[in-house]
C-alpha cells in the first residue's frame, strides 16, 4: 500500500506517544524523530524502531535530501510559531499539536474533512479535543448562547509546556469552543489535581440551552458523538448521564445541560491516567491519516492522468 | 520580623472576595461602596474585592456574578481613601489579560493563587504583575494537604517568579495550631528576607484567630480576615476579633479596635444574606479537609438530588478534590442519587 512520509518534531512525552500510534498506521510512514536533547528517551526509542533520530532540531530535518510529506509538531506554541513558516516554505504540511493556532482548528467529529488541503492545521488543546465534541453535539440540536468547559488533569500529566502556557490553553480552548463547538460565547477552565494515584482526565461541559429543549434529542446527539470520539480514543466515555437544570433563580437566566466525560489513555507510551495527552495524539493521528488518504487519492488521480497522456 | 516600622502585621480584609462565596456572588456596587468606606475608615490597610473564585470566576461552575467584578473593583478603588485594593486571580481560570485590566482600574495588589503543589503555573503571572508595578501576593491553597517542606519548596517557586509575600492558605479550615506554625516557619526559613509570609485561615474547626496568632509567632507578617467571618465554609478569621486579640497582645495592626466592632455589627452584618455558621457541613469540611467554597455548592446539590450534603462532602474529601473542581459535586450528587435503593412499598 502507498504511504505518505512523516516526521515528528518534539521527542518529549507527546511526540513519543504519537510515534507509537503513527507507527501502527497503514497510511503514514513515520521516518524521522527530531528533538533537541541527545539524552531524550523519545529519540532513543525512535532509533530503536529504525527511524532517523536527531537531536539537532528542525535545522537538521530541513537540511535532509529527502523531506517528509507531513510534520507533526509536538514542541511548544512558541517553537511552532518559529517553525511554521519554514515548513510552509519547504512544502511540508504541518499538523500542530501545540496551542500556537497558526492554521485552522481541527476537531475530528466536527470538521475532519474541512481542511485537508491546508498547509497547517491546529489540534487546539487536549481539553479542547475532549470537550468541544460535546459542545458540538449540543449546538447541532439547539442554539447554545454560552458554553463553558472545565478540564481536570492529573498534575503528573501536565508537563512544563502546559504549565508555562496555561493562559494559551484557556484562550485557545475558549476560542475553539466558539469557532468549532458552535457556542456564541465560550469559556475554558483548567484545574490540576496532584492526587496519588493520579486521576484520569475528567471534563465537564456546561452548555446554556433554551428552556423548552427536547432533552431526549440532546442526549441522543451526545451519545452519538461520544461513540464517534471513542472510535479513535477508546478510553473516551460518559461518566454520568447528561444533567438538565432550569435557569438558576439568580444568574443570567440560562437553562443548562451538563455533560460529564472521562478520558482514559491507551497507555501506548504514557500511563493510562494521561487521557489528556492520549486524546491529543489519537486525534492528531486521525487527522494525519485523513490527510494522508486525501494526498494519496490526489497522487492516484495525478498518476492516472499521467498514464493517459 | 515586622511588616513595617509602624505595623507589626498587615491585615487584608477579604469580606468582599471570600464573602462573595457566602453571598452567592451577588455583591452590588452599593455593597462595595458601603463596606469599603467603613473598613477604610477603621484603618484596614488592604481590602480584597473579586468574585469568590477570583478574576473570571463568574461562570456556571462557580456561580455567576450579579455585578461585573471590574465594576466592583473600580467602585472600591474610587471609594477608598487610604486602603489599598487587592484582587485575587487563579491561573487556569483568570489570565494575564485580567491582571492588565485590574492594573488599569487602579487596583494595587494582585493575589495569585494555586493549589499548594502547582506553584509553577503562576510564574508568567507574577512576572507580568511585577513588570506593570503591582504588589504581588502568592496563595498556596489547601496547605493542610502537604507537609511543611513541600509548602516551602512551592513558596520558593513563587518568590523566584516575583512574589513578594507567600501565604499559607488553609482553604479547608483544616490546619490545627502547630500544623499552621510548622508550615509558616518552614516557608520563612526557605525564603528568608527575600519575601514576606502570610496566613489565610478559615473557621471550620473554629481556629481562625488562634491559627493566625500562631502564624504570627512563627514569622507571618500578613494575615487575612473577614469582617463578621464573611467568607466560605464556616467563614474566615473574624477581622474584628483578630484586631482585638492583636490589640491585647500588643501586636500593632493599625486598625481601630472599637471602630472595627462597629463596622462588623452596624455595616457588614446588615448586608450579609446569612452569617456563616459552624454547621455540621462546615465541620465536615474542616475535619475531612474539603475546600471551603464547596459548602454552598454541596448544599444546593444535596437539595437538587435529594441526597445527604455530608455524604457529598465526605466523597469530595475521599476523591481529594482541589479548589476549582466544583463541577465534580454535581457528578458526586448524581451518582449518590443513582446508587440510592429505590424505596419499596408504603
Amino acid at each position: 500500500m502507498d504511504t505518505v512520509t512523516a516526521a515528528i518534531v518534539g521527542s518529549g512525552n507527546i511526540g513519543t506517544d504519537l510515534m507509537y500510534k503513527l507507527n501502527r498506521s497503514e497510511l503514514i510512514d513515520v521516518r524521522w524523530m527530531i528533538g533537541v536533547d541527545p539524552a531524550s528517551e523519545g529519540l532513543a526509542r525512535a532509533a530503536a524502531l529504525g527511524m532517523a533520530a536527531s537531536a539537532e532540531g528542525v535545522d537538521w530535518l530541513l537540511a535532509q535530501s529527502e523531506l517528509p510529506d507531513l510534520v507533526f509538531e509536538a514542541t511548544s506554541a512558541y517553537v511552532h510559531v518559529r517553525n511554521a513558516p519554514r515548513y510552509a516554505e519547504a512544502g511540508i504540511r504541518a499538523i500542530d499539536l501545540t496551542p500556537a493556532a497558526r492554521g485552522p482548528y481541527v476537531i475530528p467529529p466536527v470538521n475532519l474533512h474541512t481542511h485537508l488541503d491546508q498547509p497547517n492545521v491546529n489540534m487546539v488543546t487536549c481539553g479542547g479535543q475532549a470537550t468541544i465534541p460535546m459542545v458540538y453535539a449540543v449546538s447541532r440540536i439547539v442554539p447554545v448562547p454560552y458554553a463553558e468547559i472545565v478540564a481536570t488533569v492529573a498534575s503528573a500529566s501536565a508537563g512544563p509546556g502546559t504549565r508555562q502556557n496555561i493562559d494559551e490553553f484557556t484562550r485557545t480552548t475558549a476560542r475553539a469552543v466558539e469557532v468549532l463547538g458552535g457556542a456564541e460565547r465560550g469559556k475554558a477552565i483548567i484545574v490540576l489535581n496532584p492526587a496519588e494515584p493520579p486521576l484520569i482526565m475528567q471534563d465537564t461541559i456546561f452548555c446554556a440551552i433554551p428552556e423548552d429543549t427536547d432533552q431526549a434529542a440532546i442526549e441522543e446527539s451526545v451519545d452519538a458523538v461520544v461513540a464517534e470520539v471513542a472510535s479513535y480514543v477508546p478510553g473516551y466515555r460518559l461518566r454520568q448521564r447528561p444533567q438538565f437544570d432550569p435557569p438558576a433563580p439568580r444568574g443570567p437566566g440560562y437553562a443548562r445541560v451538563a455533560v460529564f466525560i472521562e478520558v482514559e489513555g491507551a497507555g501506548d507510551y504514557l500511563p493510562a491516567y494521561s487521557g489528556n495527552l492520549d486524546i491529543m495524539t489519537a486525534a492528531a493521528t486521525k487527522v494525519g491519516e485523513e490527510m494522508a488518504r486525501h494526498m494519496l487519492a490526489g497522487r492516484q488521480v495525478g498518476a492516472a492522468r499521467g498514464e493517459a497522456r | 520580623m515586622t511588616y513595617s516600622d509602624s505595623l507589626d502585621i498587615r491585615i487584608t480584609d477579604s469580606s468582599l472576595r471570600d464573602g462573595s462565596h457566602a453571598q452567592a456572588h451577588q455583591f452590588t456596587e452599593d455593597d462595595v461602596r458601603t463596606i469599603v468606606r467603613a473598613l477604610d475608615g477603621a484603618g484596614v490597610p488592604v481590602i480584597e474585592v473579586t468574585h469568590g473564585d477570583g478574576l473570571g470566576g463568574s461562570s456556571f461552575n462557580y456561580g455567576f456574578s450579579h455585578t461585573d467584578e471590574r465594576v466592583l473593583l473600580a467602585t472600591a478603588v474610587e471609594t477608598a481613601d487610604r486602603a489599598r485594593i487587592a484582587a485575587l486571580m487563579l491561573p487556569g481560570l483568570g489570565t494575564k489579560d485580567d491582571i492588565r485590566a485590574i492594573a488599569d482600574i487602579g487596583v494595587s495588589v494582585v493575589r495569585i493563587a494555586t493549589h499548594c503543589t502547582e506553584a509553577d503555573i503562576s510564574e508568567q503571572h507574577f512576572g507580568l504583575a511585577r513588570e506593570i508595578g503591582l504588589e504581588t501576593v502568592g496563595f498556596l491553597m489547601m496547605a493542610h494537604s502537604q507537609p511543611p517542606e513541600v509548602i516551602a519548596a512551592q513558596a520558593r517557586i513563587m518568590v523566584d517568579a516575583g512574589c513578594q509575600c507567600v501565604y499559607v492558605v488553609d482553604s479547608a479550615g483544616a490546619l490545627v495550631l502547630e500544623q499552621t506554625g510548622d508550615r509558616v516557619a518552614a516557608v520563612c526559613a526557605e525564603i528568608g528576607s527575600q519575601a514576606q509570609v502570610g496566613f489565610h485561615g478559615h473557621e471550620n474547626l473554629a481556629l481562625g484567630v488562634a491559627n493566625s496568632i500562631i502564624a504570627i509567632r512563627n514569622g507571618a507578617v500578613q494575615i487575612d480576615a473577614c469582617t463578621r467571618r464573611f467568607g466560605a465554609g464556616a467563614g474566615n478569621t473574624p477581622t474584628e476579633a483578630l484586631v482585638a486579640v492583636c490589640d491585647r497582645l500588643g501586636i500593632r495592626t493599625g486598625i481601630d479596635t472599637l471602630a472595627m466592632f462597629d463596622v462588623a455589627e452596624d455595616v457588614v452584618l446588615p448586608i450579609m444574606e446569612a452569617e456563616p455558621t459552624l454547621s455540621r457541613l462546615a465541620l465536615i469540611m474542616g475535619y475531612a479537609g474539603v475546600y471551603s467554597s464547596f459548602l454552598r455548592h454541596a448544599f444546593r446539590a444535596a437539595e437538587r438530588y435529594g441526597v445527604s450534603g455530608a455524604d457529598i462532602l465526605m466523597e469530595c474529601g475521599r476523591r481529594r478534590l482541589v479548589g476549582g473542581q466544583e463541577d465534580q459535586i454535581i457528578d458526586i450528587a448524581a451518582s449518590l442519587a443513582a446508587a440510592r435503593p429505590t424505596p419499596v412499598g408504603g
